[in-house]
């Protein structure tokens, strides 16, 4: 393959003092310069603020040609396990960028936003349902920021009923590792616990875990094994039993769309990610959206703001309506524009279209896994259906080629595939969790088994194109350690001032 | 079936490769009694046509009113080139930069950001964003506890003049961990926070103060006697700015007296959205974060760095990730993992376009545009002004009657007149905060001052009036 290198400069070695976009600049109103000057002088600013001077073209070529060197759902096959990279239809964006709906100020008047509401409505409605849990906010920010409300909530319970004894929260070793961190977020202790050789969560050591400590257990359902857990009715007998709650870690939550609700596993609270299963962008990092549904037992620490109905008319549910809530996680009301997004993406897809989801997510996976097994490649639970991903271990080309999961993912990206999810889950050596999703064709999919074929044969005959990968890319392999270690964080720190 | 490629004859091959009869047969390890039968809140299916139809119908019913609501969230143009390039599929559906060779793209764009915000607020180091400016406040509580050697309290003092659903959030998220908030009031006339206010907290263990610039009320603090007094009482000062007023306000980097031993906030955090991003109901927006070069190990959430690849040429990578939740679990400094990329590239190519030039006009011009509009809220009949401290684009007005009301009847005429500030600070009487920026017009103003005028005119004043 041909290497080839794509720069971009720094926007800042581009500027020129003098140089400037002028037609975005606002027109000055007669009092502009008198008000500027009248404020205090030791509140002013002497020096302005080092930022670029370019003109609008430069401008949006600089930024055109910095998107170039992405790789993105719209351009390439995203196989980013426990990342449900899927395709976000273009009218989801369009509508939720009408005009009315991006100058819809948050603290609007409820009368005046009647139509933003129904929506928003409507979508809990519906996340309820998909889920089988009796309320929803759609508060959470994020996947990490629903785990923590959840986590919170459940502490909330137990405060509630005088138990304050439970802050214990059991998380299996597997766990994706916003689940520890939010449960320490949360001033709760992390128990974690083994999973048998199976992929299952391990019932004895779950058994042993249990007891007037535990506030609860953090699951996600297909696990980050890729696997179904079978043993879902046991493990919720034996939190509850304990008097723990039931904690559903939304991130896989597309394998099972329409199949089987976390309620009906006997979850008490679950986050669902938005911009997964419902997919609303993933924006190069963000925005997500976290909201989060719980049972009976919660709802009155739901986060705030909520949408209620009454009369036919929408309103917000605040303080006064959930005196026992958790409170606030965002400013307004979290990020109603990805929101609204799920919301168009939910209709379009109706009832039919949701179990759709599971079922071709999953013969996508199975499919690709068989494949990539026939080919030569080791399965973590080679006995386990796929879920809607599933991991290939390649602890034995390791051993026989000194070849890395880091390899073949960098290797990946000169065939033009995205890396699958590598080094996670941490249990499993040297592993790619790959998740297909299932708005990929099956061409596609033969294209990136093929590419992994290659891959299998460069390994035994010239490993160097795998090590030194990826020659294709804007640039080389980085240096991380020196990134770490000789910190470059600001194009100039603070000279400006 | 929407966005599914398969025909019936790929269904059957690659039925057969995996060697199953049927898709349901992919779902035998799921337990029989757990299934699902139909989804009955779900609605069937909408073409792309009906549902455009449908948003724009309820889009249609909430309709474009003209609004003086502030409070945190604020109306700016934002230039046509903004969104079209943000919304680029290559940066719209990409995700988090694993893969960096991949996402230099990506990873470029935040490394500007990083430059950008580090110069906006002065500040050493930027990371590459929290999820809102509420949320990156609780953040910062937290990252002050973990910088803040000197102190073992977890006690944050915070001035009434902040954004009150900040310190709930706060509240909600940093409470979980033991940081405990003490409120600190306000100067009635002035509408700051005065160093008198803080001299009971002498002497005692607290870990930072925090500061908001302009305040919640539009009113400058007098910020260089709040962080020297903070510094001498051995508190970090976290700084909660408005970007947009950074481009004419003196940066959090150099709060503080010029003589001072230590001199500038230790954290800055704040709302982004004025950055380019639309109101949208409150969200996505951003938060950001910066610090001293000291601190950033104590930072949540990413932090891109520059590097050299394998041949010495620079590139850009996600660094000090061991402080985060996918390697230190439990220990991370924060849960955070998806945070803003997106409004945060939009944010980039905001200030780039607008420069220092045209960010200080945007400020000059809506603090102008708010000196206007309560010039002329204030000429109305049982219309004050409360506090007499500079502004920046924020002001509190008083009517002589309840606000609810009138708010109501100014909403009936496509006007939002601001936001009722009667529940969350009763000892104002009937305040209602107000904001203009350089988004309106003498047309606008005139406007709602007329409305107002009319109101106030057409009833009888209400009784106990000032």
């Amino acid at each position: 393959m041909q290497e080839h290198a794509v720069r971009e400069p720094i926007i800042f070695d581009v500027s020129k003092p003098g140089r400037r976009a002028s037609s975005q600049f606002p027109p000055s109103p007669p009092g502009a310069a008198r008000a500027h000057a009248s404020l205090p002088e030791h509140l002013l600013r002497k020096q302005p603020p080092l930022l670029p001077a370019v003109s609008e073209l430069q401008a949006v070529r600089h930024f055109t040609r910095l998107s170039q060197m992405n790789f993105s759902i719209d351009t390439h096959f995203y196989p980013l396990g426990s990342c449900t990279m899927k395709y976000n239809p273009k009218v989801c964006n369009s509508l939720a960028m009408l005009p009315e709906f991006l100058g819809r100020h948050p603290l609007a008047p409820e009368a005046q936003s009647q139509g933003f509401l129904e929506c928003m409505y409507e979508l809990q409605e519906m996340l309820k349902d998909i889920t089988g849990m009796k309320g929803v906010s759609l508060t959470p920010m994020a996947g990490a920021q629903g785990e923590f409300a959840g986590v919170a909530m459940i502490r909330a319970y137990h405060r509630a009923r005088g138990d304050l004894a439970r802050n214990q929260i059991i998380v299996p070793e597997a766990a994706h590792g916003t689940n520890p961190a939010t449960a320490t977020m949360c001033g709760c202790e992390v128990r974690e616990i083994p999973c048998d050789a199976n992929g299952d969560v391990d019932l004895d050591a779950l058994r042993a875990a249990v007891g007037p400590r535990t506030a609860g257990i953090m699951l996600t359902n297909p696990s980050t094994l890729g696997v179904f857990e079978r043993g879902i009715e046991q493990v919720a007998g034996i939190v509850h039993a304990a008097g723990g709650l039931l904690y559903y870690d939304g991130a896989n939550l597309n394998a099972i769309l329409g199949k089987v609700r976390p309620g009906d596993m006997g979850f008490d609270v679950i986050h669902m990610n938005l911009h997964k299963t419902f997919s609303t962008p993933h924006g190069g990092g963000g925005p997500g959206s976290g909201a989060v549904g719980v049972g009976a037992r919660l709802l009155p620490f739901l986060p705030i703001p909520i949408v209620g109905r009454e009369a036919g008319r929408y309103r917000w549910l605040a303080e006064r309506d959930v005196p026992q809530s958790i409170g606030r996680l965002s400013g307004f009301m979290g990020n109603a524009g990805v929101n609204l997004r799920a919301y168009i993406y939910m209709r379009i897809l109706g009832r039919e279209g949701m179990v759709r989801v599971a079922e071709f997510a999953a013969l996508n996976a199975n499919y690709l896994m068989k494949r990539l097994l026939d080919a030569g490649f080791d399965a973590a639970y080679p006995m386990r259906r796929a879920s809607h991903e599933f991991i290939i271990t390649l602890k034995r080309q390791q051993r026989d080629y000194q070849i890395t999961a880091m390899d073949v993912a960098k290797r990946l990206l000169d065939y033009g595939f995205h890396a699958p999810t590598t080094y996670f889950p941490l249990l499993v050596p040297e592993c790619l969790l790959i998740e297909p999703t299932e708005t990929e064709a099956k061409e596609e999919i033969d294209r990136f088994c093929d590419a992994m074929i290659a891959i299998l044969r460069e390994m035994r005959e010239s490993p160097e194109q795998l090590t030194s990968a990826p020659f294709t890319m804007p640039v080389r392999r980085l240096d991380d350690v020196r990134a770490a270690k000789q910190l470059d964080l600001v194009w100039k720190a603070a000279g400006d001032i | 079936m929407p966005y599914i490629p398969h025909t019936p004859e790929d269904v059957t091959e690659m039925l057969a490769v995996i060697g199953a009869a049927s898709i349901e047969d992919l779902f035998d390890e799921i337990p029989a009694a757990l299934k699902t039968s139909v989804l009955a809140e779900v609605p069937t299916a909408l073409s792309e046509m009906e549902i455009t139809r449908l948003m724009g119908e309820r889009a249609a019913a909430d309709g474009r009113p003209l609004s003086f609501l502030g409070a945190g969230a604020y109306e700016h143009h934002i230039p046509a080139p903004v969104w079209a390039i943000a919304t680029r599929g290559e940066f719209y559906s990409a995700y988090t930069p694993y893969q960096a060779e991949a996402s230099q793209g990506t990873l470029q764009v935040i490394y500007e950001y990083q430059s950008m915000m580090s110069a906006l607020t002065g500040m050493e180091v930027s990371n590459a964003s929290l999820y809102d400016g509420a949320s990156a406040l609780a953040e910062a509580c937290l990252t002050a506890v973990r910088a803040n050697r000197a102190s073992s309290s977890r006690r944050v003092l915070v001035p009434r003049t902040l954004n009150p659903t900040y310190l709930q959030v706060a509240e909600s998220i940093a409470g979980n961990q033991n940081v405990a908030f003490e409120s600190v009031d306000f100067d009635r006339t002035l509408g700051r926070t005065l160093v008198d206010s803080l001299r009971p907290y002498e002497g005692h263990d607290f870990t930072a103060l925090v500061i908001q610039q302009p305040n919640y009320f539009g009113v400058l603090e007098e910020v260089d006697e709040l962080v020297d007094w903070a510094h001498a009482n051995k508190m970090l000062v976290i700084a909660v700015v408005n970007p947009t007023s950074l481009a004419i306000l003196k940066a959090p980097g150099l709060w503080g007296a010029p003589e001072s031993a230590v001199r500038g906030a230790d954290i800055v955090c704040g709302e982004g959205q004025p950055l380019g991003v639309p109101l949208a109901s409150g969200g996505p927006y951003f938060g950001f974060m910066t610090t001293r070069m000291q601190y950033v190990r104590q930072m949540p959430g990413r932090i891109v760095g520059r590097t050299v690849d394998s041949q010495g040429r620079p590139g850009f990578t996600l660094t000090l990730q061991a402080r985060e939740q996918h390697i230190r679990r439990s220990k991370a400094n924060s849960n955070i993992c998806t945070n803003q990329g997106l409004t945060v590239t939009a944010a980039t190519i905001y200030m780039t376009l607008l420069g220092a030039e045209g960010l200080a006009l945007v400020a000059e011009a809506s603090l102008a545009r708010t000196a206007e509009l309560v010039a002329a809220l204030t000429a109305v009949r049982g219309v004050r002004c409360v506090f007499s401290g500079p502004r920046f684009h924020e002001a509190v007005v008083a009517l002589d009657r309840p606000v609810g009301p009138v708010l109501a009847a100014l909403a009936e005429r496509g006007i939002f007149g601001g936001l009722d500030l009667s529940d969350r600070f009763p000892e104002l009487g009937n305040a209602l905060l107000v904001c203009a920026t350089e988004t309106k017009t003498d047309a606008d103003i005139a406007r709602y001052a007329g409305a107002l005028a009319e109101l106030q005119n057409a009833a009888v004043p209400a009784r106990g009036a000032a």
